[in-house]
């Protein structure tokens, strides 16, 4: 998306998610004050009106994501940003948007967990709860940013997405990658691609508010657009109605999850970087990812044959890229500022030939090239 | 088992007095009961101010003079299920047709 | 006398693939309430398009599968939050939110006061039958001290809110209560709810006696709709002007303590205060004019 003859803009990392989201077509905004996240509703609400949008702040979390929900399910695309407790506390309504096919964005700006933690410090503590927050086998996609400009092209994919399979996708980003600024030139809004829900192509008398396609994504009706369909939380058949027989149970809920693996070819995404003749691949997200990719390079000056891959989706997580991009390898090293959430996954999806290193760094502090360059003469 | 808590309450001697002040002929209405729908719950019976709403065998309403109905629908405004609809009776072809 | 007949209210705003009777207990106070929600709208002669009706978790929740609406059935306690952001996206569409006493002031308190202090344009029917119905019989914010229920099987030792009055103090700029016995006058203040600009209330006094009635002594349907009648104290019209000192009248005149467990019925509060939809207008004027001047934004 490098567009050489837009301006360079200098950009915080939370302002570059408001300027994807605007670009990406979000009209509505619903959030409450929390750090590091609180600068992406004060953007929203001085920029969101300017474009015929809509922003308020609520009474708390859970407010914020029903308010987003219930936008989404009256036409407009609606976000929603936090940080850890707040992103808690949003967990039952995100389920309510995985059940009713809504699409939604939730920003999770992580800071050290947990509980209040470390408000102020960088983490990346919520991978997991990204996934498997909310009860109950669901689908999501979450995605991970690591600088501005990323912050920029993966919200508007996270709409492109939400709106696209129908579902809540979830943009982790952290403390750093937030507040850092960076110059960045963003691509014209009219150079933005910007995908939007489909809508129904039938009267409302024959419109099936649920009906499993070969997508597996049913067209989208908005509240007031004549269909007067029902969205509920419990669990329904293809006409929205709750239901208790076994045979739409199980069909309704294997196609909340084919409608996502549908779209692996497009949704797993990650970037390879130097691992063509890499025998070390570090795997790393986030601002960890900023690191590692310097400690590449200065491994390499060392005669150290690293490489990197930076997962840009965390879920569903994309076992087959990165076990293609992984093959050659004799080890991997997954730094983390956690105690090892993603190292289970690639351990989990990596053949057992391969090591798995961990580096675990939980102090609010980020993981430093140096770190990671020691850590990989040792492997 | 409702008790019926009510003396034929004001609506119904109201409507005897103007009945009775106007020579106009009485006003009749139909009462339709959707069995189907009906929980037996016995509210319309209790509330009926002339008390012509009973239980058949499964408790469920039945009306036993509908001469004496006088339209105020007590009946269908409190009955949580909508299972009974009152319409006014309009004379039908035959002029003989209940009316003096 | 209710405008249209049953038949006609029943085939027009009823879904008929949805089965009947309905899931509520024979004598529910529910069915009442969506009787008179029925005749309420149709008075307004509202456009079945333009209307939503969002409820929550409980057996009140179950009210909107039956309406030929919009309708979301969302998550316990949440129904105005999400109320608030579909009214936001459709300001043209009329919002309503159905939700028990349980919903509304436990779970829910918080979105309920927000709401009511936020006066975003939204009607909100809270059926008060003092008590978790659906979940089998717990206490609920509403239950009277000293009742009996599943959670309190040696008497309830906490003491229960004033819903309507509690609406006011938040700032809801129309609140009202009615209760299932009086029908008639219940779709009256429905309408009046839905057609006032604001954050609208009526409270609606409704008897579980399966759950509630039954393990206090209460007896059956009848007999509570009877209570209903009893213990309702109809405001007079003139003290029920919802100016500032017609609230404050509405209190002395009836001084809390000396209701006991009387109630009073008819509308608290009527009060017009800046309506949210144009206010948020000005704000979208006033930030076009002076928008940062970025290159590549346009008005898409």
């Amino acid at each position: 998306m490098a567009s050489p003859d837009q301006p360079r803009l200098l950009m915080q990392g939370n302002e570059a998610v408001v300027a994807g989201a605007i670009a990406a077509g979000c009209r509505f905004f619903a959030g409450y004050p929390i750090t590091p996240a609180s600068e992406i509703a004060e953007l929203m609400a001085t920029r969101l009106p300017a474009h015929g949008g809509t922003f308020i702040q609520m009474e708390d979390e859970i407010a914020s994501i029903a308010a987003a929900i219930g936008a989404s399910l009256a036409g407009s695309k609606a976000m929603t940003a936090t940080s850890g407790p707040g992103f808690s506390l949003m967990q039952e309504n995100l389920g309510f948007a995985c059940i009713a096919e809504a699409p939604l964005v939730v920003v999770n700006v992580m800071r050290g967990g947990p509980s209040t933690g470390l408000p102020t410090s960088p983490a990346q503590g919520d991978i997991m709860q990204a996934r498997w927050g909310t009860h109950g086998d669901h689908p999501i996609i979450v995605l991970a940013t690591s600088s501005v400009a990323d912050c920029f092209t993966l919200t508007v994919q996270a709409f492109n997405f939400a709106e696209k399979y129908r579902v809540p996708v979830v943009l982790l980003s952290d403390e750093v990658v937030a507040h850092t600024r960076e110059a960045v030139r963003l691509p014209a809004s009219d150079q933005v691609e910007v995908v939007d829900r489909v809508r129904p192509s039938v009267p409302p008398e024959w419109y099936i508010p649920y009906e499993d396609n070969s997508r597996g994504v049913p067209a989208m009706a908005a509240f007031g657009d004549g269909y007067r369909h029902h969205v509920t939380g419990l669990v329904h058949d293809q006409r929205g109605f709750p239901t208790q027989r076994p045979e739409e149970i199980d069909a309704f809920l294997r196609r909340l999850f084919r409608k996502i693996t549908n779209g692996f070819y497009e949704i797993h995404m990650l970037r390879a970087f130097m691992m063509e003749d890499a025998e070390i691949g570090i795997i790393a997200c986030g601002s960890v990812a900023r690191s590692a990719r310097r400690a590449v390079v200065m491994a390499r000056q060392q005669g150290i044959a690293a490489g990197l891959v930076q997962l840009i989706t965390l879920f569903p997580f994309p076992r087959q890229p990165l076990v293609a991009a992984c093959s050659d390898c004799r080890a991997v090293l997954v730094p983390e500022m956690n105690m090892g959430q993603l190292s289970r996954e690639v351990r989990r999806v990596l053949p057992d030939a391969i090591a798995i290193h961990k580096h675990n760094r939980i102090d609010g502090q980020l993981i430093t090239p140096d770190e990671l360059v020691k850590k990989l003469i040792s492997i | 088992m409702p008790t019926n808590t009510d003396p034929p309450s004001a609506p119904a001697a109201a409507a005897e007095q103007r009945q009775a002040a106007t020579n106009k002929p009485k006003r009749l209405f139909d009462q339709h009961v959707f069995r189907d729908w009906c929980k037996a719950c016995g509210i319309c019976m209790a509330l009926c101010p002339t008390q012509i709403i009973t239980r058949d065998e499964e408790g469920k309403a039945v009306i036993t003079d509908a001469d004496k109905c006088i339209g105020c629908r007590t009946c269908e405004v409190h009955c949580p299920d909508f299972a009974i609809t009152i319409t006014e009776r309009h004379p039908r072809r035959r002029k003989t047709d209940g009316v003096p | 006398m209710p405008s249209q007949s049953m038949a006609e209210l029943r085939r027009r705003y009823l879904r008929h693939d949805k089965k009947f009777p309905h899931v509520w207990c024979p004598g529910c106070g529910n069915g009442i309430v969506l009787g008179a929600l029925l005749r309420g709208i149709d008075r307004l002669a509202l456009n079945k398009d333009d209307i939503v009706l969002v409820s929550g978790i409980g057996c009140s929740g179950r009210m909107p599968t039956y309406t030929d609406f919009n309708t979301l059935h969302t998550t316990h306690g949440r129904a105005l939050a999400f109320a608030t952001g579909v009214k936001l996206a459709r300001p043209e569409l009329h919002v309503l939110v159905v939700m028990g006493d349980g919903d509304a002031t436990a779970i829910g308190g918080n979105h309920f006061i927000h709401a009511a202090r936020r006066n975003l344009d939204l009607t909100a029917i809270i059926i008060n039958n003092q008590i978790y119905g659906m979940t089998g019989g717990q206490t609920s914010p509403t239950t009277p001290y000293g009742s009996n229920a599943t959670t309190a099987p040696l008497g309830h030792i906490e003491h229960a809110f004033s819903i309507a009055e509690l609406a006011v103090t938040a700032g809801a700029s129309f609140v009202a209560r009615g209760t299932v016995y009086h029908a008639t006058m219940l779709d009256r203040l429905i309408s009046r709810a839905i057609g006032h600009v604001g954050f609208s209330v009526v409270e609606v006094m409704s008897n579980c006696h399966v759950q509630f009635g039954r393990r206090n002594g209460l007896g059956n349907a009848v007999q509570m709709l009877q209570w209903f009648k009893e213990h309702a104290i109809p405001l007079q019209p003139h003290d029920a002007k919802g100016t500032a000192e017609g609230a404050a009248r509405m209190e002395t005149a009836l001084p809390p303590d000396s209701l006991d467990d009387r109630f009073t019925i008819g509308v608290l509060a009527e009060r017009d205060k800046p309506n949210y939809i144009k206010e948020y207008d000005k704000i979208r004027h006033k930030a076009d004019d002076k928008r940062p001047a970025d290159a590549q934004d346009d008005r898409s």
